[in-house]
């Protein structure tokens, strides 16, 4: 036998190699992470999704200095981060981490502390109130940001503008209606051929304040469907497919043909997708729009604590599915520059922020509503 | 040099544990570092034993107010509401079975064909081009599937497969529509495509062990081709062929990011397999960045439920490839 | 086998034999098989060429397609710059998540490569067949078939709920996956290494663990770096374990704990999710960048193997 000559060569090699990768990953993560987080001490960690990253850059140091992190709906989620961003990029001291992880999600994390405030499409029910009263300390604030629309978003080939009535609308999600071309969607649509496909429903997985609008609307404008599912964060759908977060079901729209599910406004125009016409209330079709959705705040009476709900308004040009998403704070906090950058950031979005809302398609407050909002965030203040 | 061949049933030990002229153990040291490095050396193997006891003591004792206050229900029920605290997995159960066994009735004749292909059909130089391919799909992260599932393998082959079958077999109630590509079929197509180089290389392995003088003998006898392989490599291989189905199957069980995309995150059960559906995995997948409290408890006991399945298949499965392959 | 045989042996028991008469003098010709076995064996050669057709479509699929959609977005930015403020923007990249893996990776390597490596050479050298070196053997099959995510879900219920998301934790769940992989490799490895070797050694006067350290691992070195570099492979390709220990971020971070930490994985993972056209086309092009770092892995681990020519 002869004696093989030892082949150290592989061996070392991949200890090299390994060495290099784990100095060449805390290397650039090193430079990295210098560049990116100019604040100090790193962000809260919670039982929730991907954090916001942040834009900051070095440069004049501001008189706000905190690290904010936030946690809920995925509704005004794309608004909320480009706020932040904006804000960031004005005041480099301050971090605000948003993450989008559903109403339900965000309440749960408001009421265990973990995050700095909430964001919910759900005001929260009264035992939720009390519950996280009782964890912070201190009275719970529902501050409404925008009012956003609800969309039927449908992936059907060459066919724009597809129109419903919520009854017909309500047949679909309950799998009465299970074909396009359906006598009942066919009556709405004349002059158009829909296809012989089955419809596919796609709802959320997760627990949403979409959901809770979506749902809360159906349970008004049927009455099988409020005896039979209800509405709320979570229900049990009867049929359909489910995707995470309104992107995860504007993906599933955009992937099943045939499909139809509702989803916040910019989603479905970010991801080109078609989205339907829908009847309100004073009979007419309504084109879900910035115009639309505004209309439908108008003439609601608003209660003390904020708490309201804006669905199948009366107006005439009202899109019938609209609702007001609101963050959740507390009255009293206990470190006063968190207060400091939370109120500035909260008056800045609600006053300056109104620009980017209209260009992404959330209709901003109006301004009796605007006004309640900003009291309401000035009576933050520290313990 | 030829070194004299040694005895390979003498004990290694002899030589080095003698009161040999060697002065690191005339000093003793060489004694020490040796049973230094047998302590080290095994405390690395018994690491494995308890990191898998304190796996299992560590979850199940997560999960256990969850068992406790859901009881047998935890896998009888469907019902899954984490806002009012009912927690029944009995759904995703149904699916990943469902989905495991769809993977698998689809694997199993492509990876028999393409084993038998490499040991019996196939012209030397195609074995090893095929056999990179296979470690390859092999290889391949199931994020990758799962990405390609969705955008490539969903409009090309799921829906429209889906919607001819519905169409045209939807009498028969596991056929029945709206058919999507996202749904318990959808997902065990899929999982066929990642377990069938698994079943492959376990059958190359199991038919190669196959005596060439037994194959002749068939052909000699005037057998053809698929006859020799029928009398003479099936049945010598049936342990270690239904061994590496079950691997297959344990694989399937556990697999979770290329399911969660593609089965339709639907809780509830369904017969139709073109409708959408939950697995085990997904569902931790999914719901846990989500998740607080008494619902990450349910789904730490949704993965000790998929933990105990797996378990028991893949010792089931060791247990026969063992017998096989080993003495 | 003496039933179905009888059918193909001519001069059985009727002395005719696909309708021919059999007798002395029977040629060659008369023992070809019946035109229905012909044809069976035909239909099963055509359906096991269809089966390897089938399963060869997928490999040439996803390499094309990944490769083809990824390279249309993987430009300098992608591989240097991390994630953009939200999914919809266009630009940035994946260095968030390639960093993160490389640094679990490297870290579940650092564990799991010496412990791996030290309980095979246990295996082999030390306890050869006695109960707990069964017990260890089993054990590791075993292992090797838990479900990732449950990896993940102990790492969670271990770990993260003390100390909070993190690389550290990330890593602690792909070392608990690799180290049965590299145990059981290595051992594979190990017991090849000529007995003559060893006793050379040892006639020499070395002690056992100056054999093991000097002569046997770097004999068995190629062997078991083929091993490692496949279990490494396999680390970097794993998302559903991080998803419940690292958790996923936007940002790029070299925090071992306390932080969670994103990966190329995780970052595809939500990519794939996605409706917006600019985080699909960044999931295709980070597809294709794991997909090369994995391959790299295979494929060089296969050239070490086929160089020292240690073969299976």
């Amino acid at each position: 036998m002869i004696v093989k000559k030892t082949h150290k060569g592989p061996a070392a090699v991949l200890v090299l190699v390994l060495l290099v990768i784990g100095l060449v990953g805390v290397a650039a993560a090193g430079c990295g992470e210098a560049a990116d987080l100019p604040a100090a001490g790193g962000s809260d960690t919670t039982a929730s999704g991907t954090a916001a990253t942040t834009a900051g850059s070095g440069g004049q140091s501001a008189p706000l200095t905190a690290s904010l992190n936030g946690a809920g709906a995925t509704f005004p989620e794309p608004l909320y981060i480009e706020w932040i961003g904006e804000f960031q990029a004005a005041n480099p001291e301050v971090t605000i981490n948003y993450q989008g992880i559903g109403s339900g999600g965000g309440i749960e994390q408001f009421t265990k502390l973990t995050v700095d405030f909430g964001a919910s499409d759900a005001p929260m029910k009264d035992e939720e109130v009390t519950a996280a009263e009782a964890a912070g300390g201190a009275k719970v604030l529902h501050i409404p940001t925008v009012f956003g629309a609800v969309v039927l978003a449908y992936n059907l080939e060459g066919i724009e503008g597809l129109k419903l009535d919520p009854g017909t609308l309500a047949a679909i999600f309950l799998g009465t209606i299970t074909s396009w071309n359906d006598a009942k969607v066919a009556a709405l649509n004349p002059g158009v051929t829909l296809p012989d496909k089955p419809i596919q429903v796609v709802h959320r997985s997760d627990s949403s304040g979409t959901t809770s609008i979506f749902t809360g609307y159906l349970a008004q404008v049927s009455s099988e469907w409020a005896d039979t599912v209800g509405g709320g964060k979570e229900v049990q759908w009867p049929v359909g497919i489910g995707g995470q977060g309104n992107d995860g079901v504007a993906a599933v729209v955009q992937q099943q043909a045939g499909s139809i599910g509702y989803v916040e406004l910019s989603y479905a125009t970010e991801s080109g997708l078609t989205m339907a016409t829908l009847q309100n209330q004073a009979g007419n079709f309504i084109i879900p729009s910035l115009e639309s959705t505004s209309a439908a705040a108008v003439g609601v009476e608003f209660p003390e604590d904020l708490r309201f709900s804006v669905s199948n308004s009366t107006g005439e040009q009202a899109y019938p599915i609209v609702g007001a998403t609101w963050i959740l704070v507390y009255e009293k906090m206990k470190d006063a520059a968190k207060v400091d950058a939370l109120k500035a950031w909260l008056t800045w979005s609600l006053n300056e922020g109104t620009a980017i809302a209209e260009e992404l398609g959330y209709a901003p407050l109006s301004e009796e509503l605007k006004a309640l909002a900003l009291a309401k965030i000035e009576s933050i203040s520290t313990f | 040099m030829r070194w004299p061949r040694s005895n390979p049933s003498a004990p290694s030990r002899v030589i080095s544990t003698t009161k040999s002229a060697s002065p690191w153990q005339r000093r003793g040291v060489g004694r020490r570092a040796d049973s230094l490095f047998v302590i080290l050396a095994a405390s690395s193997g018994v690491l494995i034993l308890l990191v898998l006891a304190w796996m299992v003591v560590s979850t199940t004792g997560t999960a256990l107010p969850v068992f406790g206050s859901q009881g047998i229900s935890f896998i009888t029920s469907s019902e899954w509401s984490p806002s009012d605290g009912e927690f029944g997995a009995l759904a995703f159960i149904y699916g990943t079975v469902i989905t495991s066994v769809i993977a698998l009735l689809i694997a199993i004749p492509l990876s028999l064909g393409v084993s038998l292909f490499l040991t019996e059909y196939s012209p030397k130089r195609l074995k090893t081009p095929i056999g990179y391919a296979i470690d390859l799909l092999a290889a391949v992260p199931s994020v990758i599937y799962g990405l390609w599932g969705v955008f490539i393998l969903l409009p090309l082959f799921l829906q429209p497969t889906a919607d001819f079958l519905a169409k045209y077999l939807g009498f028969i109630p596991i056929f029945k529509g709206p058919a999507s590509g996202l749904s318990y079929f959808g997902a065990g197509v899929i999982l066929a495509v990642m377990i069938t180089p698994i079943i492959t290389s376990l059958c190359r392995e199991v038919f190669a062990t196959v005596p060439n003088a037994d194959r002749h003998a068939a052909y000699a006898l005037g057998a053809t081709k698929w006859e020799m392989i029928r009398q003479s490599v099936l049945p010598r291989g049936r342990a270690g062929i239904v061994g590496a189905i079950m691997l297959g199957l344990g694989r399937a069980l556990g697999e979770t990011i290329a399911v969660a995309l593609l089965i339709g995150s639907a809780v509830r059960i369904d017969v139709s397999w073109l409708r959408p559906g939950y697995s085990m995995a997904a569902v931790i997948a999914n719901q846990f960045q989500e998740a607080t409290g008494d619902h990450i408890r349910a789904l730490v006991g949704v993965g000790v439920v998929l933990f105990a399945l797996t378990i028991l298949i893949n010792m089931g499965a060791r247990a026969l490839v063992w017998r096989f392959n080993r003495i | 086998m003496s039933d179905s045989l009888s059918s193909i042996v001519p001069g059985g028991s009727q002395d005719r034999w696909a309708g021919r008469r059999v007798g002395p003098g029977v040629s060659l010709k008369d023992c070809r098989p019946t035109r229905r076995r012909v044809w069976r064996d035909r239909r099963n050669t055509f359906l096991v060429s269809l089966a390897v057709g089938i399963t060869m479509i997928p490999v040439v699929m996803i390499l094309y397609q990944i490769t083809a959609k990824g390279i249309a977005t993987m430009d300098w930015e992608f591989l240097t710059s991390s994630m953009p403020l939200s999914f919809r923007r266009e630009g940035g990249g994946f260095l968030n998540g390639l960093v993160g893996t490389f640094i679990m990776v490297g870290l579940a390597s650092a564990v799991s490569i010496p412990f791996g490596v030290l309980a095979a050479v246990y295996l082999v050298e030390y306890g050869k067949k006695n109960w707990l070196a069964k017990l260890i053997r089993f054990f590791s099959d075993v292992m090797t078939g838990v479900p990732s995510v449950f990896v993940g879900l102990f790492v969670y219920t271990a770990l993260v709920i003390e100390f909070g998301f993190g690389a550290l934790m990330g890593a602690a769940s792909l070392a608990i996956i690799m180290m049965p992989i590299i145990v059981r490799s290595t051992e594979e490895m190990l017991k090849l290494v000529p007995q003559e070797l060893k006793d050379a050694s040892y006639a020499l006067g070395a002690a056992k663990w100056q054999t093991v350290i000097k002569i046997i691992l770097p004999s068995a070195a190629p062997g078991i770096t083929t091993g490692v570099m496949l279990a490494v492979a396999r680390a970097a390709g794993e998302t559903a374990p991080l998803i419940l220990t690292a958790l996923g971020s936007y940002q790029l971070t070299a925090k071992l704990w306390g932080k969670p930490m994103s990966s190329l994985t995780l970052a595809i993972f939500d990519g794939a999710r996605n409706p917006f056209a600019a985080g699909q086309a960044r999931a295709w092009a980070g597809a294709l960048e794991l997909l090369i770092i994995v391959l790299v892995f295979t494929i060089a681990a296969r050239l070490v193997a086929s160089r020292s020519r240690i073969s299976r």
